[in-house]
């Protein structure tokens, strides 16, 4: 059996399963055991993962390493996998960052590390399954899976208030997603009722032609579960309590991947099967994701809390997400994702950067720092170089981000446009404010004055993230190549869509006439 | 006159004999072996066991889609009653499994129990497999004096005595409608035959007001069995006051065979009278899902939070019984077995947790457990998390099943209260995987011993049930095909 006949994605997907059941028969007295177990299994996930990548054809549209069996026969259910140059981007960046985050969590979580690691394990399941799944069931079990070990990695390790955080993001997604399973349910229906065929392969339904008022209802029920994970305004309540709650390592990846579940949706299944909503709605979400990225911006801006701040600066992010992907055109959908990813990448690493802090000193509030400069040399440069790469601070990752999301918006709205661009500005003044009163001027506090700069387990977990930090700054082709076929693909199909609809109207008009 | 002897094909009813004879056999077992109370548990066991087995193979393999109709006409073996049948006993096979430990722990006599236990699932048989009114009517009465004997069995226990009572007196005034819409539909149709009301109707007038009449009271006596809104009133003290193990059998088997009499009897006998009580049954599945969830919202005692979760789901099952179609049927035979396995499950563990006078049962007593007793913490926040609906559990397929069948059929806005509905009852149940995991326990639970001893029996109904909840929801490929097998319209 050659390399190509191996089923990958499920190998990748299932892997930190076997780490489970490792983890399940050791000891709970041997913690140390068991996170090199749970970090190994991360690791070896993100090694075999690689062959995605490199083996990843570019040129081509078509979903890769596809997986194709029967599972549910009587309801038209199958096990397919499969990922397009989107997708790839998202599974390495789970598989990259989970075992980051797992390193994370050496001294910061010291009880109960066996259920811990399980949980974290059982979280990159779902999620990788929710990027590879191609069958709206299967895609739908991955979703909402991946609820249960998040919510007791809140409700169990969490802060003060994490009951109240874990129960609303649970009831939060929970409610959007139902609504979800009532519409993909109602797709289904109305494919048998156009091909006499049941089945919930959600590449058939990119090729199904759906009247626009259904589309409008259809897209409106996909939009509220995909909304609430992004989370855009005004649904983005239940973030910052999540994140604020969550240890650090469940805040990374809730803020590196689980959100972007939310804008991946919204490409992989918003776009494409309901074009002629996606053409209505791009007004209406314009709006939201504006009121996003401002409303984000200035909440962050009055935060006392770090944790608090990079949540809420995560709503104004999502927001240029959005924005972008609702531009519509290659520009914007392009930046759109390639933002997802340094969303990831840097929120990520502003989270595990306030999770340091927050062990050394067991505060989070800006005003207990002050001067941590003079201590943590070291830490202070690379704290900068993550703020820069937020902010958008060209040669770094998020500028290229914004800038395609800016020219892609710009060529669809101008006035929209030039509000986002006020979010970038607001965007520097709450980062560069928080890291001035944290890290410049004179040692305040007495307890900061003998804070250890970073150790070795915390550089090998932020630098990894630098490395790509700065790789996607200067040379973002290699990331864009991947998707570049994918993406017009994606546009192809919503104009493509808009032509046949626009000639079935003159069709039924001619014939009135 | 000639009087015309039928013959009659015993083969058909081979697995009630067996649950018959068991029960006798019990009974003078206890006679004369006082002391070994566990084997009547066994015995009680290895009869059901055996009647399962009868159910699956005989009078042929389960799967082909004979029909075995005898008695001149009251008995029908279908795959219909054989998969309901199915239920029950596996309902029975769980509850015995459960009560050894629990008999032995709070000293109770076992003869009459387990005897009482297999009397009612007797009855519940006869209901699933009769196609006569009467035989139903016999069925229920069975059933329900076997329940109002074992509610009430907790002899010493003041909330079991007020229950039993409370119980029977509703229950005898609900069969008593009951019987009072069988005598209106014979009235008028001058049959208790189903398939002879059903051509009787078909060849009549179909707005006949006393078989109006008469359907409505059958729909109350049954709203009563089913534990529907709003005939719900007597569930929650019942349940509470039952012992557990009684109260997961009651919660499965007899809710299961309400429902296969009564889509029985309004499939087959009074599908022309379908445009009238749709609408009425349209609006008790959301009434019995909504109040249900609601009210379970803010209850303390578990016991009774499932016993409000449990009118809840057969909200859910009525929704498939609303949607009908070829789904609907198959459906409610999925999500009767899926509720059975989980809701069984969830009671062994809080049987299990709960010791000697089920002294640790409120969400509170819970705080903690989760890491002191990990096995059965996990496999309650599973059979939690089915009863909630996610996936990849046999309540999610259950559900995934029933709304699928709603909105084939049509009523989209029932399966969009459905689901919401489904949201609420996440929070009740998240209630007590929090207590379990997320709190910190504030006093020590009166009694309680530090460590419970190992239960090998009640253990093995947890890992049935966890298995059936897993299999039901990972591959259940093979139970599809016999619910589908099962239609009882679309044969």
């Amino acid at each position: 059996m050659n390399l190509a006949q191996l089923p990958i994605l499920s190998i990748v997907t299932y892997l930190p399963l076997a780490g489970i059941a490792l983890i399940c028969c050791m000891s709970n007295k041997r913690p140390d055991l068991i996170r090199w177990t749970a970090f190994l299994t991360t690791v070896v996930t993100f090694i075999v993962s690689l062959p995605l990548y490199f083996n990843h054809d570019a040129s081509t549209w078509q979903m890769q390493f596809v997986e194709n069996v029967p599972w549910l026969q009587s309801f038209g259910v199958s096990y397919h996998m499969g990922i397009d140059g989107i997708s790839l981007l998202l599974v390495m960046l789970t598989t990259f960052l989970s075992p980051l985050a797992l390193l994370s969590t050496w001294s910061a979580v010291t009880e109960r590390v066996k259920e811990y690691m399980i949980c974290l394990l059982f979280l990159q399941v779902g999620m990788l399954g929710v990027f590879c799944a191609l069958d709206f069931f299967l895609f739908y079990v991955f979703w909402e899976v991946m609820l249960i070990p998040m919510y007791f990695i809140i409700g169990i390790w969490g802060g003060p208030r994490r009951i109240y955080a874990a129960i609303k993001f649970f009831i939060y997604t929970m409610s959007g997603s139902v609504l979800m399973l009532i519409a993909i349910l109602s797709l289904y229906f109305m494919m048998y009722k156009a091909t006499g065929e049941y089945t919930f392969d959600i590449l058939k339904y990119h090729q199904l032609h759906i009247p626009a008022a259904t589309q409008f209802w259809l897209f409106l029920a996909f939009f509220l579960a995909f909304a609430i994970k992004v989370p855009m305004f005004p649904f983005h309540t239940w973030l910052p309590d999540a994140h604020v709650e969550a240890p650090t390592a469940g805040s990374v990846i809730l803020a590196g991947v689980l959100l972007k579940m939310g804008t991946y949706g919204f490409l992989r299944f918003n776009l494409p099967i309901f074009p002629l909503a996606t053409q209505q709605f791009v007004p209406f979400i314009f709006w939201l994701s504006v009121i996003g990225i401002v409303y984000g911006a200035l909440v962050s801006l009055a935060q006392d809390d770090i944790k608090k701040l990079v949540a809420y600066s995560s709503v104004s992010h999502l927001g240029y997400c959005m924005l972008g992907m609702f531009a519509l055109n290659v520009e914007g959908i392009e930046g759109s994702t390639i933002q997802m990813i340094n969303h990831g990448l840097s929120t990520g690493a502003l989270f595990l950067i306030v999770g340091m802090l927050y062990e050394r000193r067991h505060t989070r509030l800006i005003s207990e720092y002050g001067g941590v400069m003079k201590v943590m040399p070291l830490f202070a440069t690379l704290f900068l170089m993550v703020c820069f790469s937020s902010i958008g601070v060209p040669g770094l990752n998020g500028f290229v981000g914004e800038l395609l999301i800016l020219i892609g918006a710009f060529k669809a709205s101008v006035p929209f446009a030039s509000v986002a661009m006020l979010g970038l500005l607001l965007g520097s003044v709450y980062l560069l404010w928080m890291y001035k009163r944290v890290m410049y001027g004179p040692i305040t506090n007495e307890k900061n004055k003998q804070l250890p700069d970073m150790s070795f387990r915390e550089l090998a977990y932020l630098v990894p993230i630098l490395v790509f930090i700065v790789w996607i700054g200067v040379a973002p082709k290699t990331f864009l190549n991947k998707m570049h076929t994918s993406v017009t693909h994606l546009i192809e199909q919503v104009n493509a869509e808009k032509t046949i609809a626009k000639t079935m109207d003159y069709g039924t008009e001619h014939t009135h006439n | 006159m000639e009087l015309s002897i039928p013959t009659i094909n015993f083969s058909a009813l081979y697995p009630e004999i067996v649950i018959c004879a068991f029960a006798l056999l019990i009974l003078m077992w206890q006679v004369f072996a006082k002391q070994s109370q566990n084997v009547l548990g066994y015995i009680g066991f290895i009869g059901v066991v055996t009647a399962l087995i009868m159910v699956v193979y005989m009078p042929s393999s389960f799967g082909s889609r004979s029909v075995v109709d005898t008695f001149n006409g009251l008995w029908v073996v279908d795959n219909y009653s054989r998969f309901f049948k199915l239920i029950f006993l596996i309902g029975t096979g769980l509850t015995i499994l459960i009560s050894i430990k629990y008999i032995k722990q709070e000293v109770m006599p076992a003869g009459e129990y387990y005897a009482m236990l297999l009397m009612a699932t007797l009855g519940m048989m006869i209901m699933a497999s009769s196609a006569d009114l009467m035989p139903i009517f016999l069925g229920i009465e069975l059933m329900s004096i076997s329940l109002y004997v074992l509610t009430g069995y907790a002899r010493t226990r003041m909330i079991s005595n007020e229950a039993a009572l409370k119980y029977f007196l509703l229950g005898s005034f609900a069969t008593g409608f009951l019987l009072y819409g069988i005598a209106l539909l014979y009235g008028a149709s001058g049959t208790t035959n189903i398939a002879g009301i059903f051509s009787y109707i078909r060849t009549s007038n179909i707005n006949n007001h006393i078989i109006m009449i008469g359907m409505a009271l059958l729909l109350i006596g049954f709203g009563f069995k089913l534990a529907a809104v709003p005939f719900h009133m007597w569930t929650p003290d019942v349940y509470e006051g039952a012992p557990a193990p009684i109260t997961a059998f009651m919660s499965a088997g007899p809710k299961a065979a309400a429902f296969a009499a009564f889509v029985r009897v309004f499939l087959e006998a009074l599908p022309a009278m379908h445009n009238h009580w749709v609408p009425v049954i349209w609006w008790i599945a959301v009434l019995t899902m909504s109040v249900g969830n609601v009210i379970a919202l803010v209850q303390d005692n578990i016991k009774r939070m499932l016993a409000y979760s449990s009118i809840a789901h057969a909200g859910y099952v009525l929704v498939g019984f609303v949607a009908g179609g070829k789904l609907g049927t198959p459906g409610i035979l999925f999500y009767m077995l899926a509720y059975t396995l989980m809701n069984i499950g969830a009671f062994a563990i809080i049987t299990y947790l709960g010791d000697v006078g089920e002294k640790r049962i409120t969400v509170k007593d819970y705080a903690g457990l989760g890491f002191q007793y990990p096995i059965a913490s996990v496999a309650l926040s599973l059979f939690l998390f089915s009863l909630a609906g996610i996936p990849p559990t046999a309540g999610f397929m259950g559900k995934f099943y029933i709304f699928s069948a709603a909105i084939e059929a049509g009523y989209l806005g029932l399966a969009i209260i459905g689901v919401l509905n489904s949201v609420v009852s996440v929070y009740f149940y998240l209630k007590i995987t929090v207590a379990m995991y997320m709190k910190t326990p504030e006093t020590q639970v009166e009694g309680a011993k530090p460590a419970l001893a190992f239960a090998p029996m009640l253990a093995l109904a947890v890992l049935i049930s966890a298995y059936g909840v897993v299999r039901l929801g990972i591959f259940p490929t093979v139970y599809l095909n016999l619910v589908q097998n099962s239609n009882l319209i679309w044969p």
